[in-house]
């Protein structure tokens, strides 16, 4: 193929996702393109995202009709210099129908969910790293926040392997790990976190939380620093007092996706992110046995009446372990201004245009962060 | 950790689970263990259709099998929940109820409100529903109406095998008698189902298709005929928003009523017979409660008023089709079908 032409291509979000919408196309036939920005936004059955160039270039085709849908990896545009020439662009599509065709199902056995036995439970995991580039020794771990799970992190697993091997995990009492929280502090967050790593041999750790998952990341770096290479906090918890307790508490309680949704709508700069799948999914988690208990129990301890109950900003200024402080500018459920709480201590980025779930509606960004962070 | 997983195994799996939770929860009925208590052959049958199979080997005499007495065995389960158990009465086939309705709509019905409400009677009666099985008029019958009918009594009617099971749960957590409603011919139809026990709790209708134009409410087999339905609808620009009601009793209004708020057009559709059904209770309500948001007169699309046929032309003719739904919708619409 064409090394000069570049493909964009219908991505992959998570394990699940066979095929997606082009719902609308962000830059037109002619446009030129930068890497990181903005070009087409897809919709799957779970969520709504935007797919980011990842070439430089002119966009040469716009091959995705909007309102069609087409499978993971069809060819969508294409990107190449303004002096490749025409024929060369129809070669290439033509060519990329044919190679997808002959690729038929040999890819179906991708990357699976994995489950692991810690002193916390057995907890799931995904796992992926890179074969050939990538450093193979360098771990990362991904922790979600309150009442999320792994697939929070659907659009930067895959980019962050490019760092080494990433690690996502569902905290006790979310996503399909056991739902028991024997212990509801962030010390035991933070040891279930240790826990896992043991179980899996992982000696240190880049460590990504999001939201209360920052506060255990943060929680670790402090009590565990020999294993913590270096912390990256997104929209985190632990770096002030206040929450937005018609979130937590709203959350806690919904019961049906009419009280859910407005819940939900908290954490996006876009509400039409909420997509009626994201709804019912959180719904059918909610429903299962063993979770009100967990989000009752996190909740009370970690923000009791509305305020966090642990505040680890100066601890943290006084820790050696390198951070990264994200935020999305209008999240509405912990606000921006904490992100200064490290003063000179971190490196703080406020991203416009994004909320509390920042890593998924700005995924290029915090990538971009991430990397350099992890390998600087 | 879901994996997809049939109706049936549904079922099953939400009774093993609540026999597991709570030592109260017996299972009783016709043949669900061995088939006429005969020895030798425990487990051979799990119930006519088999869908309490490998369960007796799991819970032992907790499972019991009954005579062939109705009235007995569904007034022997209502006495063992009113004294404390949570049993679980497999009764075959919705059809037969005629002969246990004292113990039903007399007793169990009306213990909670007749003793003040210190008395409670958390019983389940499992019983398959619905036509399309080539069982004849006696075994065919979509009898919810008469459920709904009565105060005290909760009525549910899944139409896949995520809400069958985690509305079971539900139903055996209960404290009132619920009548579970199975159509038979879903038994088989498979969607992702977690393994960890969950309960959906009744009067949630579920949106299984938004859409801006039409509101067909069903639920049981006809929802799928409903989504057929608006495919062929979507084809014509036409959107439709199905609503499964799910729990028929109590009934989610409020997702019905925003629904028709939002399309302005309602298209009832009832696998039971037309007069005083769940098609006729819903276009009443709607009716009466959202006539300002009407843009057109409510449709019902309903099994005809016969008995069900075993003709299996005219079988599958008495079943609401997604044709009539689609033509019902179109009604509403003022589109005339292209013919």
């Amino acid at each position: 193929m064409n090394e000069r032409i570049k493909p964009i291509v219908m991505p992959k979000w998570g394990l699940s996702m066979a095929e997606g919408k082009v719902t609308g196309w962000l830059k037109s036939a002619g446009a030129k393109i930068a890497v990181g920005d903005e070009i087409v936004e897809v919709e799957t059955d779970k969520i709504a995202g935007v797919v980011e160039a990842g070439d430089t270039g002119t966009l040469r085709r716009v091959l995705g009709a909007p309102d069609t849908v087409y499978p993971v990896k069809a060819l969508i545009g294409v990107i190449a210099a303004d002096d490749v020439p025409d024929e060369e662009i129809d070669a290439y599509v033509a060519e990329y129908a044919a190679h997808a065709a002959e690729a038929g199902d040999e890819e179906e056995a991708g990357p699976r969910y994995e489950f692991v036995d810690t002193p916390a439970g057995r907890l799931r995991y995904a796992r992926r790293s890179q074969t050939g580039g990538g450093d193979g020794a360098r771990a990362i771990i991904l922790v979600h926040g309150f009442g999320g799970d792994l697939d929070n992190w659907l659009f930067n697993i895959d980019t962050l392997a490019e760092a080494g091997t990433v690690y996502a995990l569902d905290l006790p009492g979310h996503g399909q790990s056991d739902k028991a929280v024997k212990d509801a502090s962030l010390k035991g967050l933070s040891e279930a976190l240790i826990g896992f790593m043991d179980a899996l041999d992982i000696t240190s750790a880049h460590l990504v939380g999001h939201s209360m998952g920052g506060a255990v990341v943060a929680q670790t770096a402090l009590d565990q620093p020999g294993r913590v290479s270096s912390i990256t906090l997104i929209s985190s918890a632990g770096l002030g007092e206040e929450i937005n307790r018609d979130y937590t508490d709203g959350f806690v309680a919904a019961a049906s996706r009419r009280d859910l949704k407005p819940v939900l709508e908290h954490l996006f700069h876009d509400p039409a992110t909420v997509t009626r799948q994201l709804v019912d999914d959180l719904l059918k988690y909610k429903r299962l046995d063993g979770v009100d208990a967990a989000l009752k129990a996190l909740s009370s301890a970690l923000f009791p009446g509305g305020r966090q109950s642990a505040v680890l900003a100066e601890a943290l200024k006084a820790a050696p372990t390198p951070v990264l402080v994200i935020w999305g500018e209008s999240d509405q459920v912990i606000p921006a201004a904490h992100a200064a709480a490290l003063g000179d201590r971190a490196r703080v980025d406020v991203i416009g245009e994004a909320g509390h779930m920042v890593q998924m509606e700005k995924a290029g960004r915090v990538n971009e962060l991430v990397l350099n962070h992890i390998t600087a | 950790m879901a994996r997809k997983i049939s109706m049936k195994q549904a079922i099953n799996e939400a009774l093993d689970l609540e026999m597991r939770r709570d030592p109260t929860v017996i299972v009783l009925g016709e043949d669900i263990v061995g088939g006429a208590g005969a020895p030798g052959e425990i487990d051979a049958w799990g119930g006519v259709l088999g869908v309490t199979k490998g369960l007796h080997a799991k819970h032992g005499n907790r499972l019991m099998d009954t005579p062939l007495s109705e009235s007995a065995y569904i007034g022997a389960a209502i006495g063992a929940a009113a004294c404390g158990m949570r049993p679980v009465a497999e009764l075959m086939f919705l059809d037969f109820m005629g002969v246990c309705f004292d113990q039903i709509l007399n007793q169990a019905a009306k213990f909670k409100y007749m003793f003040g409400g210190k008395a409670k009677t958390p019983v389940v009666i499992r019983a398959m529903v619905g036509a399309g099985f080539r069982a004849a008029a006696q075994h065919s019958q979509m009898l919810t109406p008469l459920f709904t009918h009565v105060p005290g009594l909760k009525v549910v009617c899944p139409s896949d095998a995520y809400d069958a099971k985690g509305l079971l749960i539900q139903a055996i957590r209960d404290d009132d008698p619920v009548i579970f409603c199975e159509h038979k011919a879903l038994y088989g139809s498979e969607c992702d189902v977690p393994e960890e026990s969950y309960a959906i709790p009744f009067a949630e209708a579920n949106v299984v298709r938004e859409g801006k134009d039409v509101t067909i409410v069903s639920y049981g087999l006809t929802v799928h005929r409903a989504l057929e339905a608006a495919e062929t609808l979507a084809k014509t620009g036409v959107q439709a928003e199905i609503i499964d009601l799910r729990t028929l009793s109590p009934i989610d209004w409020d997702t019905v009523i925003e629904s028709v708020e939002t399309t302005g057009r309602l298209v009832v559709v009832d696998e039971a017979n037309p007069r005083c059904s769940i098609a006729g209770d819903v276009a009443a309500h709607v009716a009466q409660n959202a006539f300002g948001a009407l843009k057109a007169a409510p449709q019902m699309v309903t099994a005809p008023h016969t008995p069900v046929p075993f003709s299996p032309v005219l079988e599958d003719l008495y079943i609401p089709s997604a044709d009539a739904i689609v033509a019902a919708a179109n009604k509403t619409t003022a589109r005339a079908l292209a013919a």
